[in-house]
């Protein structure tokens, strides 16, 4: 009774190991990708593939997929603070003239 | 780790002895306790945050610098940490499931294995650290000095975010050892772990930054 009022629902444990079993075939990946000299795009790619790994993290390990919604909203709001800082950083330096 | 401090658990051991009056009376405020552990990792991710923004700004000014620099880190090693790290994200999360399914030598097994994963990765950071300062590379170095300022600039970021990194693993270590000894002391157990879930979602955490660092610093060519 105590046990389902901690209302966490955990995943299996085979669902962590696939979990983990992606991770690694994104940093394989990620190590081939940066080899291909992409040049411009690389950094794109990089933080692209660098995202997924951090979802699969965030979603499955931290489990967040289980948790209430008052939590994913939080980190949304987090994470659209920190865009906004680096969109409008952005946007400063590129209108700057010299230093 | 958020200050249910000590009632929780004896609350929650004579639960188990089976007074249910006890429990409706102090429910342990998991909720509560995880909601304060979420909101703390939001802090981090915007104290990392602002350093990734300086990061992406003077990558974008001195872009072929940043390049040059970054040849000089061994790529094979930055791998090598990456899968350690992701390890240790696996063998923290499993040993969750591992306690309350009541296995907890196994969950206590694998706590230790986070620990030990955690120390080689710190291992592999202090060879990489000690040969770049062997190169004379660090900060304020004569050499370093002498170098051209997007070449200070990525070393520079590379000391701090990588060092920050490198601290949040350390006290991440000592937080699982703390929790590790308090597992096999029985005082969390099957029906109150949010002390290990807690320490893992900042051990999931410390991962995530780690995700960005590694083809951001090592990647770059």
């Amino acid at each position: 009774m105590i046990e389902e009022e901690l209302t966490l629902k955990e995943f299996r444990n085979k669902t962590y190991v696939i979990v983990w079993l992606c991770l690694l075939a994104l940093t394989v990946l990620t190590v081939a990708v940066a080899r291909l000299q992409l040049a411009d795009y690389a950094v794109f790619v990089a933080i692209a593939i660098a995202t997924v790994k951090s979802g699969l993290v965030v979603i499955f390990f931290m489990h967040l997929k289980n948790e209430p919604w008052i939590l994913k909203i939080m980190l949304f709001v987090a994470l659209l603070a920190l865009a906004l800082i680096i969109l409008l950083t952005f946007s400063d330096v590129a209108y700057r003239k010299g230093h | 780790m958020n200050g249910d401090g000590s009632h929780s658990v004896k609350e929650a051991e004579s639960t188990m002895e089976g007074s249910e009056f006890a429990a409706e009376k102090h429910r342990i405020d998991y909720t509560g306790a995880k909601m304060g552990m979420w909101i703390f990792l939001l802090t981090e991710v915007l104290f990392f945050g602002g350093l990734f923004l300086v990061y992406s700004v003077y990558r974008a000014k001195y872009s072929g610098e940043f390049h040059g620099s970054a040849a000089g880190l061994d790529r094979f090693l930055g791998t090598a940490n990456t899968v350690i790290l992701l390890t240790s994200s696996l063998t923290m999360a499993l040993a969750i499931p591992l306690l309350r399914a009541g296995k907890k030598h196994l969950s206590l097994l694998s706590q230790g294995a986070t620990i030990f994963l955690g120390i080689i990765f710190l291992a592999n950071k202090y060879a990489e650290w000690t040969e770049h300062i062997g190169h004379g590379i660090y900060p304020d170095s004569p050499l370093m000095v002498d170098m051209s300022r997007g070449r200070i600039i990525f070393f520079s970021l590379y000391y701090v975010m990588t060092g920050l990194h490198a601290l949040h693993v350390l006290i991440g270590v000592a937080i699982i050892a703390g929790v590790l000894f308090l597992t096999a002391r029985g005082k969390i157990h099957r029906y109150d772990f949010i002390k290990l879930e807690n320490t893992g979602l900042y051990w999931h955490f410390v991962d995530v930054v780690w995700i960005y660092l590694f083809p951001l610093f090592y990647l770059i060519t």
